[in-house]
């Protein structure tokens, strides 16, 4: 018998069908349809934000990282998140930044991909609202001169950003909660509202969110957790005192709940692995966000939010670890090792 | 403002920070004076003298520990195998003993069996340490005794003794390495020794095949022929479990006569470095 | 939705059962040469008791077993002993083996002998007779048989479970012994429950199997309290302590026997062994195996000589195509990769599966990412993910305080990483570092 070179490995000597680079990619595929409608109701800025951010994700990510580190698309995500989450007409540099310091500060420090406790995106979404927050609040109204770049955009690093000629208008958040006025629902399913890129249309991320959560790419029990929480309160508040408190459709469909609830709660590193620690964990998402919404001096609070129970989550994981096959229920002190 | 406040504000924490460290300063003075244990102040001179790398090769828990045993001449100054001869008389001097006799003793790698001469049978694929490797089917390689080539050892060695050659054998260098044993544990197939560097009669091979079986499988296995027994002076070598096993109670006896036979190059004589000079392919010698 | 029986957590690996389920059951000719090494079984080796010259009967005792926890090996073909040597054994080492050269043209039939009828004898006379048989589990643990049906003094057994799953991809071996042999199965399950002493028994059979339940069903024997229970097909089913939970909802505790909890469980393929023990006299010499794969070129399920090589049992089906690239026995979640097909099949070869280069995992490992698959899938509920990081870390006194011990190699954690971490691989290591801390200590 004419042999073939053998191989021995060690058992399982079967794979399953995903992997890391599957995962991540899909995801990136999925965001593609957002990115589509962003650009669909703010223009090329949109765009030009989205490829800024993403640019400004990946260089680092190729300098410092692991080698072939942005080929596992996790920074590309990172970077179209983060851009979905900037108003249209931010400078470029800005985005930039944002991304580079987002996977600088948020992953590479704790030693890349999987090691890092808060969501990348999210902590240079926070950092820019730190730094630039007028321009982090300026939102163009969509629609509006959707042929060409927002003159914002352009403006030079460490220029002030010109105001003057951008027609703004308030977010959905900033009119409910400084004007007392709420949006229609069907305008904020359809994204004809201003805000950031990702903010618009929450059928359409719901829908991209929707296919990830069916092919297990993300664990649908964290969005429902949000999803229902929010619900929820905001229903029982509303009850409560229905001239100040939204109700429960408005309040799950404006700002960044249906972005940050679907893709930016669930990014796998910085989010429970545990079943049980999914629930608790967007359950604890929901509440924030509505206690910062109602209560807190911010329009939006999705973002610090997620940050603050990212923060949990290594606590989450620990309590919510089941038991262990054939181990007593209650374990004294042997479940502290 | 008030102008009482000028005194006492100083003047209560200043007594209460003084009052504390005044009765924690005459504590450490009781403890120092009644609790004091004495030690002989030679240990601390001693281990200074000492390398400091605590590689326990002279048995002790590190080198604090064998200076408490240098004083208490539980050992001597030989027993450490990192002193140079100098060191070595400045410690014995110090201490008004004998030096010892210094028997340098290093790691021996009992395989010759590099990727030409010993190939693999299968690819491994997988944890890419000897340990892991060996658990899988042995790792793949025709002889089951064989070095693995993956640098378990390479990698457990503190003291850069250790490199891997190109095709797959741990070369050590005697200058660098301190028998501490670090290799011999790391090693899954169990093919280090430390021995006494004047012990230069080696059978590297561990296979315990014999014959064409031994020889199929490794170009330089010892195939248990028997030569190098009867060639060397009597009773240094005896045949036993597939291998020549060599005597070193009678080492003195040994000589280069053992090795002058053998088919397979499989025993050594080792002067220094080991696979120093190029092995003869295959067959070569019987022709 | 109908759920059938089944434990939590678990995999779902393509089966590929069909390339084999459906071929009846073959005889292989003898090879040339039969290699027996002394090592078959979980336990000491046996003791030979042959000579190299000495002329044996298939069926002939060669070795003896060595104490309680150990098997007899006997000749599974007429010939001459040729050697009592090294051998290459297929768990990667050179180990002492018996070497047969097979007569050839040897009608093979064995001597004559007095078979008991098993119900004339005792529970420990039966003991004996299957010790003396040299029957081990035919499951792949291969742990001596009579061990399990000897009634254990400290335990009280309320219930026999057969273990009919066959949970691991390809293997048709239990399937086929079910369907073709179903009154062995259970005449063996009778012995069994004599031994023990227990009136109530329970099959497990995995729902991919219908023709094996039917099969079994129709050939009942009403006068015992005996169920079939159909289970949701999942891997590792067949893993002992999952088949307790799937069929009676118990618990194995940590560190204990399936018999702590009133259980003893047997393979199909094993009680079945034990049935023909007492049918034809002759001990364990043969086994149906499944050789498959899509590196196979005709697949089949063969009655094989125990210690023929794999070579010649792969010739048996055509041998190898092209595409081979990794022979493993067993199935391909647990079995071992091969790397030499002079070894020889043993008592507990499950079967023998040939995959491709396009099957063999060959990709790249990335980070964790903390998915939590490996939590969802692991059947023990362990945290693989917390464990890789301390196996990465040699922290291994960390593990066992996580419970490493409970872990079974079953893979399922490697199996879904979508990282590939070869987590099992570590785990395994650990618990062999663990194991020789203690064994020094």
């Amino acid at each position: 018998m004419n042999l073939p070179r053998l191989i021995v490995s060690a058992s399982p000597h079967l794979g399953g069908p995903v992997s890391t680079p599957t995962i991540m990619w899909n995801v990136v595929g999925s965001l593609l349809p957002i990115v589509a409608a962003s650009v669909w109701f703010f223009g090329p800025s949109a765009l030009a934000v989205l490829a800024a951010a993403t640019a400004g994700a990946l260089v680092p990510e190729r300098l410092f990282g692991r080698r072939g580190a942005p080929g596992d698309g996790s920074a590309v995500i990172t970077g179209l998140l983060l851009g979905l989450t900037l108003p249209p007409g931010l400078p470029l540099w800005m985005a930039f930044l944002g991304g580079a310091f987002g996977i600088v500060f948020g992953k590479l420090v704790f030693g890349g991909l999987g090691q890092n406790v808060f969501n990348p995106a999210l902590l240079g979404r926070a950092f820019l609202q730190a730094a630039f927050p007028v321009a982090l609040t300026t939102w163009p109204v969509p629609g509006q001169d959707a042929a060409a770049l927002l003159s914002t955009n352009l403006t030079a690093p460490l220029m002030s950003v010109d105001l003057a000629d951008t027609i703004t208008s308030a977010t959905p958040l900033g009119l409910m909660k400084f004007e007392g006025t709420l949006t229609d629902v069907p305008a904020l399913l359809f994204g004809t509202t201003g805000g950031c890129l990702g903010e618009t249309s929450a059928l359409l991320i719901l829908i991209c969110g929707g296919y990830l959560a069916l092919r297990r790419f993300l664990d649908w029990r964290i969005p429902v957790s949000i999803f229902a929480t929010v619900a929820v309160l905001a229903t029982a508040l509303h009850l409560v005192d229905g001239e100040r408190y939204p109700g429960a459709l408005f309040m799950l469909f404006s700002g960044g709940l249906v972005l940050g609830a679907m893709y930016m709660a669930t990014d796998m590193v910085t989010s429970p692995s545990t079943r049980r620690g999914a629930w608790i964990f967007g359950a604890g998402i929901g509440v924030l966000v509505v206690v910062i919404r109602l209560w807190g001096g911010l329009a939006e609070g999705v973002m610090y939010a997620i940050l603050l129970m990212n923060a949990l989550v290594p606590f989450i994981d620990r309590i919510t670890r089941p038991r262990v096959f054939g181990t007593v229920p209650t374990v004294p002190a042997e479940a502290r090792p | 403002m008030d102008d009482a406040v000028s005194l006492s504000t100083y003047l209560v924490p200043t007594l209460i920070l003084g009052g504390v460290g005044l009765t924690f300063g005459l504590l450490i003075a009781v403890a120092h004076r009644f609790l004091k244990v004495w030690e002989d102040p030679r240990i601390v001179e001693v281990a200074e003298m000492l390398p400091g790398s605590n590689c326990g090769a002279c048995g002790f828990a590190g080198c604090r520990a064998f200076a408490e045993g240098l004083v208490a001449e539980e050992s001597q100054p030989a027993g450490c195998t990192q002193l140079s001869a100098d060191d070595m008389e400045d410690v014995a001097s110090f201490l008004g003993v004998a030096a010892g006799e210094a028997v340098q003793r290093v790691a021996r790698l009992l395989c010759a069996g590099d990727a030409s001469v010993a190939p693999q049978q299968a690819e491994y694929l997988g944890l890419a340490t000897c340990a892991a490797a060996a658990a899988v089917a042995g790792g793949g390689k025709g002889c089951s005794w064989g070095c693995l080539g993956l640098a378990d050892c390479e990698v457990s060695c503190d003291y850069d003794a250790i490199h891997m050659d190109p095709l797959g054998l741990p070369h050590v260098t005697p200058e660098k390495c301190t028998a501490c044993n670090d290799c011999v544990e790391a090693c899954p197939k169990d093919l280090f020794v430390i021995m006494p560097v004047d012990q230069k009669l080696i059978v590297q091979c561990r296979s315990a095949l014999e014959g064409d079986l031994a020889e199929a499988i490794c170009s330089v296995a010892c195939t248990a022929c028997g030569k190098c027994a009867l060639d060397a002076a009597p009773g240094v070598i005896a045949m036993r479990g597939g291998l020549a096993v060599v005597d070193y109670d009678r080492n003195d006896l040994a000589g280069t006569e053992a090795i002058e036979r053998c088919p397979t190059g499989a025993i050594a004589w080792v002067e220094g470095t080991q696979f120093t000079t190029p092995r003869e392919p295959a067959g070569s010698a019987a022709g | 939705m109908f759920a059938g029986l089944t434990f939590r957590h678990g995999v779902h690996p393509p089966e590929h059962k069909e390339l084999t389920a459906g071929i009846p059951i073959r005889r292989m000719p003898f090879p040339e040469e039969i290699v027996l090494p002394l090592s078959q079984h979980a336990g000491k080796p046996a003791r030979p008791l042959v000579a190299p010259g000495d002329r044996v009967e298939r069926g002939d005792l060669l070795a003896a077993f060595d104490g309680w926890i150990s098997s007899p090996v006997h000749a599974s073909a007429a010939g001459t002993v040729t050697a009592v040597d090294l051998a290459p054994h297929p768990d990667g080492s050179f180990s002492p083996a018996i070497h047969i050269a097979v007569e050839r043209w040897s009608a093979q039939t064995p001597r004559e002998r007095l078979v008991p009828e098993w119900e004339d004898l005792s529970p420990e006379e039966i003991v004996e007779a299957v010790r003396h048989a040299g029957v081990v589990g035919l499951g792949g643990a291969a742990f001596p048989t009579h061990v399990k049906l000897a009634r254990p003094p400290d335990a009280e057994i309320d219930v026999v479970i057969l273990n009919g799953c066959e949970c691991e991809p390809y293997l048709t071996t239990d399937h086929r012994t079910m369907v073709e042999y179903p009154d062995r199965v259970w005449s063996g399950l009778r012995i069994m429950m004599r031994c023990l002493g227990v009136a109530r028994a329970l099959v497990g059979i995995e729902r991919n199997k219908p023709d094996a339940i039917a099969a079994l069903e129709e050939r009942r024997p009403r006068d015992l309290d005996v169920s079939i229970l159909p289970l949701t097909v999942k891997y590792p089913q067949g893993a002992e302590k999952m088949l307790i939970k799937a069929v009676l909802g118990r618990e194995v505790p940590v560190g204990k026997l399936p018999l702590h909890c009133g259980v003893v469980v047997q393979n199909v393929a094993s009680v079945a062994t034990i049935a023909e023990v007492f049918e034809t006299g002759l001990p364990l010499i043969e086994r149906i195996m499944t050789v498959t794969g899509k590196g196979v070129r005709s697949p089949g399920n063969l009655i094989v000589p125990v210690g023929t090589r794999i070579r010649d049992v792969l010739d048996a089906c055509g041998g190898l195509t092209e595409g081979a690239r990794e022979i493993v026995l067993g199935g391909p979640m647990m079995g071992a990769a091969q790397p030499n097909l002079d070894a020889p099949v043993l008592k507990g070869t499950t079967g023998i599966v040939a995959l491709t280069a396009d099957e063999v995992r060959r990709r790249a490992s990335h980070p964790c990412i903390r998915c939590g698959s490996c939590l969802d899938a692991c059947p023990v509920f362990l945290d693989p993910q917390l464990l890789g990081r301390l196996a990465k870390a040699q922290r291994w006194d960390e593990m066992d305080g996580q419970h490493l011990g409970v872990c079974m190699l079953c893979g399922c954690c490697s199996y879904v990483c979508p990282s590939n971490i070869p987590l099992s691989q570590m785990f395994g290591m650990a618990k062999k570092a663990l194991r020789s801390q203690r064994s020094t200590a």
